[in-house]
């Protein structure tokens, strides 16, 4: 399906990566959002507030984000595409209702614009601090999708990508930008309407009697229906059958628990987003994501001039963790350099995949600007040894 | 070649719009590359303003500037603050009325316009960053006439294109008759090279 050509701003646009972000959105067929404005993700939202009466479509402005983060459900099961926007300590507020989306298998979109923590922190300032919080922040078992875009164009393409993975995985997605990248300028690129895919909801074609809201499909995942449309459908944060009622069983808690993270392993794996180069000879993979991930080019590039076999591999979906293919590459080279602005997040990941079969240094960064590129080099000389 | 340009003055000189123009003018105009970050503190308004744009002809990884090859400075504060940054040889752009030049960095060839005057001859003092856009774009042919003149149409709001490009125009011949005096005086080079000292 083609994106809705009122939503597209089809052009040549110099945005940066927070109004990229909401064009994004608005390219996606979202019409509804709901937020507690924050910076740095604020002009997420102001962009969209004022685009969005000439597309047709609703902005709230919430008295808080856990209002915010539970309207856009109630708008998604209303038969819209919706978003939330925040950053760190929005996000906090946010969990329980990740949780709520993940357990009701609502599609929407959080994007976190990511700042220095903890608390109130670095309000104006980058950071990655928040990509665990983004995995495992609310309680329970569940599993979610997580995007990094590098520039403002990702910001624009790969929100489309968040919204279309939310629709066909029915999990909520996070956008995690960070306000280098949300605040940064640069060219944008935005196609016309009729070469933007968009995933359409997946509406269930049975007849009102034989369907079953949380019966799950051959890829795991249930049909939904929009409400109003005459079928009979419930929807709680309590453990629920296949037809969407309560249930205390724990044979009913196993199977859906597990489906819940069961049906994203085709995204961990095969489907998982990564960006890759000079990784055929490379002794050393650099791994990173976001922001990090154009410093590290920098530094992979300075340590190739000095004779150096470094490689890229960058996360662009970086929940599911793409395990298999860090696993693959541990056994052809030397180290893992995994720069990332916190004190070790992502690091763990690839420890785990590596299983002790190549070194792995973490860069750590504890936000506030990026990296130096030859902190970045430096390590990468070290891991080469 | 890449060229680092930092823009900085009073919160409400247009510091932000400035940068924005020249970055557009030379990753939308002139199809190359441009990536522009803006410094922000936690207070809303007022105060001092910064941006930051690289220009380049390949893609732009690292995101800020280290040392700016040109400084266009609206403000005393903005002054004293930056100029100790600037690339040895590299262009300081000031505005003349507002800025009291003392301690000017070693190497650096300064280019003064009275931006705010050239801007209240056509009426609007708010123009005044365009003014220093034009001159920028005179005194350093970073990127060419065209490309700001679209960038500076497709920045503003169409009942005030005409306004800015006027200021465009006076800041740009402004430079561009310095720039000639200069080299007929042989204080400058026709052509100014970028290349970085660093």
């Amino acid at each position: 399906m083609h994106a809705d050509p009122k939503g597209v701003l089809t052009g040549v646009h110099f945005l940066d990566g927070d109004h990229a972000c909401c064009e994004g959105t608005l390219a996606a067929g979202a019409r509804f959002a709901a937020g507690y404005p924050i910076t740095p993700s604020t002009e997420v939202v102001e962009r969209f507030a004022s685009r969005i009466p000439t597309v047709g479509g609703i902005f709230i402005q919430m008295e808080d984000e856990l209002a915010a983060s539970i309207a856009i459900q109630g708008a998604v099961w209303g038969g819209a595409k919706a978003f939330t926007v925040t950053s760190g300590p929005g996000f906090s507020l946010m969990m329980e209702h990740i949780g709520y989306a993940a357990i009701t298998e609502t599609p929407c979109v959080f994007v976190n614009v990511q700042r220095g923590g903890p608390s109130t922190g670095l309000p104006t300032l980058p950071a990655q601090a928040d990509m665990m919080q983004a995995r495992w922040g609310s309680h329970g078992d569940y599993g979610i999708i997580a995007l990094c875009p590098n520039s403002p164009q990702e910001c624009f393409d790969l929100t489309i990508t968040g919204f279309n993975l939310a629709e066909e995985f029915r999990v909520p997605v996070m956008m995690m930008l960070d306000e280098c990248v949300g605040h940064m300028t640069e060219k944008v690129i935005i196609p016309p309407a009729d070469q933007i895919e968009v995933s359409p909801r997946r509406y269930t074609h049975k007849p009102p009697a034989e369907y079953h809201p949380f019966e799950p499909g051959e890829d795991l995942v249930p049909e939904m229906v929009k409400a109003g449309d005459g079928y009979r459908f419930h929807v709680t944060g309590l453990t629920h059958d296949e037809r969407g009622y309560p249930s205390m069983d724990v044979a009913t808690q196993d199977r859906l628990v597990r489906r819940l993270l069961d049906k994203l392993k085709p995204f961990s794996n095969g489907r998982a987003i990564c960006d890759t180069a000079d990784l055929e000879d490379a002794e050393v993979a650099v791994v990173s994501y976001g922001i990090t991930s154009r410093v590290a080019q920098r530094a992979i590039e300075l340590a190739r001039t000095r004779g150096i076999r470094a490689g890229k591999f960058r996360l662009i979906s970086a929940w599911p963790f793409p395990e298999q293919h860090i696993a693959a590459l541990a056994g052809r080279v030397k180290a893992f350099v995994v720069p990332e602005l916190n004190l070790g997040q992502m690091v763990h990941e690839v420890e785990r995949a590596a299983a002790g079969r190549a070194k792995v240094i973490p860069v750590s960064h504890a936000g506030g600007t990026v990296h130096d590129p030859e902190v970045i080099l430096k390590a990468i000389v070290e891991a080469a040894k | 070649m890449l060229t680092e340009i930092r823009v900085a003055g009073f919160g409400g000189q247009g510091v932000i719009l400035a940068a924005i123009v020249v970055g557009k003018a030379k990753a939308i105009f002139e199809g190359a590359y441009a990536t522009m970050t803006q410094s922000f503190g936690p207070e809303a308004r007022g105060g001092s303003s910064s941006a930051q744009c690289i220009l380049s002809d390949d893609p732009i990884l690292y995101p800020y500037i280290t040392r700016p090859d040109v400084l266009v400075v609206m403000s005393q504060e903005a002054y004293t603050r930056f100029s100790p940054d600037l690339k040895h040889g590299g262009i300081l752009i000031v505005e003349q009325d507002l800025v009291h030049l003392g301690n000017v960095p070693a190497g650096a060839r300064v280019y003064g316009v009275p931006a705010t005057r050239l801007a209240e001859e056509l009426g609007r003092k708010v123009v005044l960053n365009i003014v220093m856009v034009g001159f920028l774009g005179a005194v350093t042919g970073l990127v060419a006439a065209d490309a700001l003149r679209n960038a500076v149409k497709d920045s503003v709001p169409p009942a005030l294109e005409k306004l800015n490009l006027q200021a465009f125009d006076k800041g740009f011949e402004y430079g561009s008759h310095l720039m000639q005096k200069l080299v007929e005086e042989g204080q400058a080079e026709p052509v100014l090279s970028f290349e970085s000292e660093s």
